[in-house]
């Protein structure tokens, strides 16, 4: 389900009877906390949550005051019921690497705790206070029949106990203060009119969320905004009636893990460990389109298609945030020339280079690459978002680096936004003219700096992502797209040669030619047609290959190596003794330059074009090593 | 859904809530499930409405003494919704 009720931004979980059984089969406390950790980071439904809670509490029942994460005690004022909030709330924090220690305030008497320097709350000694009042407690009624003056003389009154309120839990206390606010729920007495009746209880209500926001700007204290969030999915989603009179919840459970997400991320802002920086892929993400194979002009951005508005409109945010303090950084896998002209020469780019506090664009692992990112910036890993249409890349770099920030991506660029708002990462409790400045400060000191090396070893990644490569002839079924790819490819292809599909059936009905395609799934789904190899024969014992191209969005994996073994083991079973291969340079290629040197094959000489001529004695080849299982099409 | 069939989920959810596997009859209610909590009661009914996918009302709730009485509900409830 893709709604902020379900945490959408958080990636499903795969099995989740499976990871509970091992999770509570999981004897070693610290071992069934990182698995807790791990869960954590998932969807979870409020049963769900109840459930990771339990054992959670009973893993800490064992392991007291586990290392690596940090403390909080919190105290929970309120005057309905809150316990059902609790787990949620634990497990969001724990997501943040936080431990939630609560003291529940008995049942609406949280005024007399505060007031008391003796009462249990007070001897508890909390280091944050949430204040949840609900829609009757804290109601204002200055009657139906009140002028806007008296109106605004209740709401006054209302916003002045209130500050006193905050005035005892921050002073007695000692504690920050966070202040729910809450949500409109009388029903209509005119329908849209009340909003416009000063007296009425949605006016007056409106009236005292607006002040309440002001006082608690001016006093620093912290705001959870239950009332935009219920304005957000709707009050009838949030609030249950029958839950209401039921149970005297005013949040209903199944919004519970939603609710918690929301105090979590205000509690880490209050620690300031909100993320600081955006990192961005290109392709896909900011625009529609590849552009090292579709060329800047065709990329998709801007008027002309809903999907560039959309894509625009994506853009725009990312600006939005920059403007507010966020640091923008780009990881793409391009060449990096041809990944800055988009911004330098495409008209409707909305983001320009100098947006950009660092801005990396290689053939590395993307891990790599944020780890490089976060030290040119100076900042820690776990301050990074990394947003990327492609879920191999997302699932690599939450393997490599479970600390970095990783929202899902949905399919389409109309929702970018509103996941990545829904997701929280940047939550603030405050906006400073140091906020303001802090984005180009970032952009000059990344600037300075960016030299990318070291490589990590992920073969444990790449063995994990289950990988099989399907070979295939070209047939009629699949000229169409392999004609289509070898037409499109212009950064992974050695010879960049075009063909047409009556010439592309001539040269795979010739017996004595190879045309092959290759179909790539992994455990995240089919990458569908990604690599074509076409090679002829040059005389009975030699095979010339004539193509050999990829689709960048499978790259890094090690499928070229299989590709190979698989041409080397048809070129031997036809008695060839030779292969031939050659590099044909041109402005987008160079990601290939040394292909053939990474195969096995070695230099002969220079070739066409500035290029060079490769050769490889299929006698005396190794077969690579890679994580690729292959097999035959059907 | 027949009765078997609405006793086998119940078991789910008893088994999601209380975290261990609880065999229901009829007359199972709150004093036989020490866990059986006034808290997990509401967590037992907002997961009965999302498994079922039917909405109690509060007289429905107050009116609930033993599981019988809950299958009944749901019975009734999914019943309705065929019409």
């Amino acid at each position: 389900m893709s709604s902020p009720i379900a945490l959408h931004w958080l990636p499903e979980l795969p099995d989740p009877t499976a990871a509970f059984h091992a999770l509570r089969d999981t004897a070693d406390p610290r071992a069934r906390l990182e698995r807790i950790l791990a869960i954590a980071q998932h969807q979870l439904d409020f049963v769900q949550v109840g459930k990771l809670d339990r054992q959670l509490e009973r893993t800490l029942a064992e392991l007291p005051e586990p290392a690596d994460f940090q403390p909080v005690r919190l105290a929970w004022l309120g005057s309905s019921t809150l316990e059902h909030l609790l787990p949620g709330a634990r497990i969001a924090c724990l997501r943040r690497r936080l431990l939630l220690h609560s003291y529940l305030a008995p049942y609406g008497q949280y005024r007399q705790e505060l007031l008391d320097p003796g009462s249990a709350l007070a001897r508890w000694r909390p280091d944050v206070a949430v204040l949840c009042l609900d829609h009757e407690h804290g109601l204002v009624d200055p009657g139906i029949g009140a002028t806007r003056d008296e109106v605004v003389a209740a709401v006054g009154r209302r916003v002045d106990e209130l500050r006193q309120i905050w005035r005892l839990a921050s002073e007695q206390l000692g504690c920050a203060v966070i202040h729910e606010t809450t949500p409109i729920l009388a029903p209509a007495l005119f329908g849209s009119f009340d909003r416009a009746a000063a007296g009425s209880p949605v006016a007056v209500q409106a009236r005292l969320d607006h002040a309440i926001a002001e006082a608690a700007a001016a006093d620093r204290v912290a705001l959870l905004d239950l009332a935009t969030w219920s304005s957000r999915l709707g009050s009838d989603t949030w609030f249950d009636p029958v839950r209401w009179h039921q149970a005297k919840q005013l949040v209903a459970p199944p919004l519970a893990p939603l609710w918690g997400d929301l105090l979590a991320r205000v509690i880490a802002a209050l620690r300031g460990r909100s993320q600081k920086c955006l990192v961005l892929d290109l392709d896909n993400t900011l625009w529609g389109g590849v552009v090292g194979d579709d060329g800047v002009e065709r990329l998709v951005i801007g008027q002309g298609s809903a999907a560039g508005e959309a894509f625009a409109a994506f853009q725009r945010y990312a600006r939005q945030l920059e403007e507010r303090g966020i640091v923008l950084a780009v990881c793409s896998k391009n060449e990096r020339a041809i990944a800055e002209s988009a911004f330098t020469s495409h008209p409707d780019m909305v983001l320009r280079l100098d947006d950009f506090a660092v801005f990396v664009a290689n053939w590395k692992d993307k891990a790599t690459n944020l780890r490089q990112i976060a030290e040119t910036l100076n900042i820690g890993l776990d301050a990074l978002v990394f947003f990327d249409d492609n879920p191999a890349e997302r699932a690599l770099v939450r393997a490599e680096l479970p600390m970095v920030a990783v929202p899902e991506v949905p399919e389409d660029p109309a929702h970018f936004s509103r996941v990545l708002a829904d997701a929280g990462y940047f939550e603030a409790v405050s906006f400073t003219a140091d906020d303001l400045a802090r984005a180009r400060q970032y952009q000059d000191s990344g600037r300075r700096q960016q030299a990318f090396e070291s490589a990590t070893d992920m073969n444990a990644f790449l063995s994990a992502l289950a990988m099989r490569l399907q070979i295939g002839e070209v047939d009629a079924q699949s000229l169409a797209r392999v004609t289509q790819l070898i037409n499109k490819t212009n950064q992974f292809n050695v010879t960049t040669r075009r063909y047409t599909e009556p010439a592309l059936r001539g040269f795979a009905s010739d017996p004595s030619s190879i045309a092959l395609h290759f179909r790539l799934a992994d455990r995240f789904g089919d990458n569908g047609l990604i690599a074509v190899v076409l090679a002829r024969a040059d005389s009975a014992a030699q095979l010339a290959i004539d193509s050999f191209l990829m689709s960048c969005r499978v790259l890094g994996r090690g499928v070229e190596l299989a590709i190979m073994n698989e041409i080397v083991e048809r070129a031997r079973a036809r008695g060839v003794r030779e292969i031939t291969g050659e590099y044909i340079p041109t402005a987008r290629n160079a990601l290939v330059a040394d292909l053939f040197a990474r195969l096995g094959f070695t230099q002969r000489g220079p070739g066409a074009g500035g290029g060079t001529s490769w050769t490889l004695a299929v006698d005396g080849y190794a077969p690579h090593a890679h994580f690729i299982r292959t097999g035959e099409s059907t | 859904m027949t009765d078997t069939e609405i006793y086998q989920a119940l078991e789910g959810v008893f088994r999601d809530i209380f975290d261990e596997p609880i065999e229901l009859k009829p007359e199972t209610s709150a004093a036989d499930v020490p866990e059986w909590t006034s808290f997990n009661h509401v967590n037992l009914v907002v997961a009965s409405e999302t498994r079922f996918g039917v909405r109690f009302s509060t007289g429905d709730i107050e009116a609930l003494k033993n599981v019988g009485d809950l299958v009944a509900l749901i019975k009734a409830k999914l019943a309705k919704q065929r019409k």
